[in-house]
């Protein structure tokens, strides 16, 4: 047993170095509230100089027209970039949604066992690929063998890339539907199919249209699969088989130009691809995130954000 | 700056206080908006232990964390009051709270050892932390706390065992040990043995009767029985008053308040 | 009145229908089931195709070269002399990555610990999510920030100055700077990655239980000192995973990469000083395609490129999720790592 005179006497063991502890405290303290100024700065000069440079291009010609010829006095505009977007998106998620909202029911609600376990690693894996690869290989499998760019091809790459996020965000969402929902649904005797479709899917409802519009977000500014796939081009669009140009990859080919006027075409292209994809993150936190913070936390680790 | 206080009285203080290690005065205490504590006074005799009782939620998890300073971590925290270690008031302005800190040591509910040390390294980790290097000192006063906690003989074998590998009970010795080791003058024990089975609980509760002899120890506990095995004074709270306080056989055995009388009797809580 | 049975038989019918519409046929139900394994098993299928594809796409590289193939430096798509390597592009992906994290990892540990100690709680989440707009900002115009904007600061206010101090006697800071180079690429690749480490690292920290926090608190520790007892010993292998998927990601970043890495080819792409053009793997393939597309040997290179790259990329996604999910899924109990 430890006397107060024993105490007393380790106490005295006691460097009293607390002044100096204080102070490290204090300069861990102020680092690392430097460390998050550091990492907001080039946010801000991002969208700062992207939006100074790309509203002085931005006028309903620039976003109707097409691109002019290079190096001519009309510089045009981007108009098939944005309709591209616009058509790869759409047929992106005609392909993407229903194959990854299914392929999440049935992580959600059949994937309890080795099969699912597997399918939720590649999922990962698939999630987690470096997007020019796709590309390269959406070329080998589609380009090459149909023989041209299309935006079949396009449009096929980008749902691979939007696939497995929308595929785990669907899970994550339906698992957070409690299990006593679907058992209400079962005593009552209806089917599992009609439990999952009119109960549980509609209980995750904003979860899964935050996943869907984060992952279309992801895709409009994917270039890498693109690079490959649909070769881009000066028209508007002429048949789904054809070349069809994108905004990412429209901000590409402009960067290499030496002309002013690209680099002013270039500004006002990002200008525009980052209003929509700001958007979507923007809105989406807002409205449906701050709600559920468990969710926001899952979507991160999935990729669907950052 | 000597750290320790002169136990000479300089002012006339009656013979009574000198009894008193720890003294809490008006005690308001409030997290989130809700007030937990309201105008609460005890006074806690050296070389002894004092139990606080009474229902969930009555504030005395609340007011043990504030007699080391503890309560002002939670989020939203309000406190007002003073708390006299010795005639020092832990909450003067002119010292940092982490001083204060080390010279009462506390005890959780769920026994939480640090994970990544092993047994050696979690009873020094406060030692190490105040500055201690002096192997030899580290080992004595391992050893001493360690055998206090009565856990020396199960593990004096292998002191580099992780913290982990042992049972509930052990673990939360383990603590006890870690904080003891700081050398504090007042244990605080938040409901030590809610999270162990009656065995290990059993163990504890001798444990703190050796430790009576030398430390003053206060305990919060729901479970009366442990009350009335461990603890010589007994202050009974509810709705965040004291409502009643005293020596423990006058407070179960006679009551002096009606709803305290309630209490003990099982009626509520 | 209306003849018994047929109300029998038509009170029947309306139960029956009745139960069909609520419970649904049974057979709905299993053709339900089959649809949603087909639409896992799509995944798998995908990715199946993708490691068949790249393997024949490159087969042509792998039986012209061998193992040179990721030995060799040579880079000659002229016809009749062709010869790939891709050993520099290697070098070139783990070198631009590792400057990144070099920079990406001490900034978003101090970011996820500012946000799970430090910050007041209502900033916490504006915050967290300003972080991660960095992260929504698509590669390109990361790319072209850099081109246009930030390569002339750093060549003026970083490059210039070592190179000026250090001259070309050492060997990492030689060559006059450009701009477009190996360190422009790297320091945006490090911006980058910064939400996806420091986002994983802050919930890692985060998921530590208070009472191990309060423990060391208890023993008089300073915030820093209870981050470094309690949090940190805890956290360690998950903060690790966190690492690694950022490893992962910048690995397979292509665009910003590309504007920014200078494009050099063949030996000269074998980066000695930052302020050189380089290449990485993800690059090649985007700068070289419209040369390749023809088809060829030069195509089954870039092919043969994306294999090495996917499976590099496979390997640290691997590696990264068996950290990270190891330490989320324990609860009280930590990883000894």
């Amino acid at each position: 047993m430890i006397t107060p005179e024993q105490r007393a006497e380790f106490r005295t063991y006691f460097r009293y170095n607390v002044g100096r502890r204080l102070l490290l405290d204090k300069i861990v303290k102020g680092t690392v509230f430097l460390c998050v100024v550091v990492a907001i700065v080039p946010l801000i000069a991002i969208l700062v100089n992207v939006f100074t440079n790309g509203s002085a291009a931005l006028s309903w010609d620039f976003l109707t027209k097409i691109p002019g010829a290079v190096g001519s006095d009309d510089p045009g505009g981007i108009g098939p970039a944005i309709q591209g977007t616009i058509v790869l998106i759409g047929l992106s998620s005609l392909i993407g949604v229903p194959v990854g909202v299914m392929g999440g029911i049935f992580l959600s609600e059949y994937g309890n066992n080795r099969y699912g376990r597997t399918v939720r690693f590649f999922n990962d894996v698939l999630a987690e690929f470096p997007t020019i690869v796709i590309g390269v290989f959406v070329f080998v499998l589609v380009v090459l063998t149909i023989g041209d760019f299309s935006v079949w091809a396009g449009s096929f790459a980008l749902s691979i890339v939007m696939l497995p996020i929308i595929m785990r965000t669907t899970e994550e969402s339906l698992k957070l539907v409690p299990v006593t929902y679907r058992e209400a649904g079962y005593a009552l005797g209806i089917r599992r199919y009609r439990v999952v479709f009119t109960i549980v899917l509609s209980s995750a409802k904003s979860g899964l249209v935050t996943g869907i519009l984060l992952s279309v977000a992801r895709i409009a500014g994917e270039t890498a699969p693109l690079v490959f796939t649909i070769l881009g081009s000066s028209q508007f669009i002429n048949g789904l088989d054809g070349p069809i140009d994108a905004l990412p990859l429209r901000i590409w080919r402009l960067s290499s130009l030496p002309y002013d006027s690209a680099v002013t075409q270039g500004w006002g292209a990002a200008f525009v691809l980052i209003i929509l994809v700001l958007s979507i993150n923007i809105g989406v936190r807002y409205l449906f995130l701050r709600k559920k913070e468990k969710t926001f936390l899952k979507f991160k680790r999935l990729g669907a954000i950052s | 700056m000597m750290e320790t206080v002169t136990k000479t009285p300089t002012k006339e203080s009656s013979t009574e206080d000198i009894k008193y290690k720890l003294i809490a005065e008006n005690i308001y205490a409030s997290y989130d908006g809700i007030v937990a504590v309201k105008n609460v006074s005890m006074k806690f005799r050296d070389r002894a232990v004092t139990a606080l009782i009474g229902p969930s939620g009555c504030g005395k998890t609340t007011f043990l964390r504030c007699l080391n300073r503890m309560h002002e971590l939670t989020k939203n925290a309000t406190l007002t009051g003073k708390v006299l270690l010795d005639g020092e008031d832990l909450y003067s302005n002119k010292v940092d709270p982490i001083i204060n800190r080390r010279k009462i040591g506390m005890v959780f509910q769920k026994p939480n050892p640090f994970p990544t040390m092993s047994i050696y390294d979690n009873v020094a980790c406060g030692l190490k932390l105040n500055g201690v290097r002096d192997r030899k000192i580290l080992d004595e006063v391992v050893e001493g706390c360690l055998k206090m906690a009565s856990l020396w003989d199960e593990v004096k074998g292998d002191l580099k065992k992780p913290g982990m590998s042992l049972s509930g009970g052990q673990q939360q010795r383990l603590c006890i040990a870690r904080a003891l080791a700081i050398q504090p003058e007042v244990l605080l024990m938040d409901e030590p043995a809610s999270a162990l089975d009656p065995i290990a609980t059993q163990k504890i509760e001798e444990m703190i009767q050796e430790l009576k002899k030398e430390y003053t120890i206060i305990i919060v506990t729901h479970n009366m029985q442990q009350a009335t095995r461990v603890s010589d004074y007994t202050g009974f709270m509810y709705l965040g008053d004291l409502v009643e306080f005293g020596e423990t056989k006058q407070i179960f055995e006679n009551p002096r308040n009606e709803t305290t009388a309630k209490y003990v009797q099982g009626q509520f809580g | 009145m209306v003849d018994p049975l047929i109300s029998g038989l038509i009170t029947k019918y309306v139960m029956m229908t009745d139960i069909k519409m609520k419970k649904g046929s049974p057979h709905v139900d299993k053709i339900f089931k089959y649809v949603a394994i087909g639409a896992a098993t799509y995944v798998l299928v995908i990715i199946a195709l993708i490691v068949f594809n790249l393997g024949t796409g490159s087969a042509q590289v792998w039986q012209q070269e061998g193992i040179s193939f990721l030995t060799g430096s040579d880079w000659n798509s002229v016809e009749g002399r062709e010869s790939y390597g891709a050993a520099p592009y290697i070098m070139g992906t783990l070198v631009n990555a590792g400057i990144a994290m070099a920079i990406a990892i001490p900034l978003s540990f101090g970011i996820a610990m500012f946000l799970s100690e430090l910050s007041p709680r209502l900033l916490r989440t504006p915050l967290a999510m300003v972080i991660e707009l960095l992260a929504a900002v698509p590669s390109v115009v990361y790319g072209l920030w850099g081109l246009l904007v930030f390569r002339s600061y750093i060549r003026d206010w970083i490059e210039a100055p070592l190179h000026n101090v250090f001259g070309d006697n050492s060997i990492i800071f030689a060559g006059t700077p450009f701009g477009l180079d190996i360190l422009t690429a790297s320091i945006v690749l490090a911006i980058m990655i910064i939400p996806t480490i420091a986002s994983i690292s802050k919930e890692i920290m985060m998921a530590v239980p208070n009472s191990q926090r309060e423990a060391a608190y208890m023993l008089g520790a300073t915030k820093w000192e209870a981050f470094r007892l309690a949090v940190l010993p805890y956290s360690k292998s998950g903060l690790i995973g966190a690492c690694i998927l950022g490893l992962g990601r910048a690995v397979g970043e292509t665009m910003a990469v590309t504007m920014l890495i200078g494009n050099a080819t063949g030996a000269a792409a074998f980066s000695s000083s930052l302020f050189q053009p380089g290449q990485t793997l993800a690059s090649i393939m985007a700068n070289e395609f419209a040369e390749a597309s023809q088809g060829g040997l030069h195509l089954a290179a870039l092919v043969g490129i994306g294999l090495i790259l996917f499976m590099m990329a496979f390997a640290i996604n691997v590696v990264a999720h068996l950290l990270v999910a190891k330490v989320v899924k324990s609860h009280e109990g930590a990883v000894l790592a």
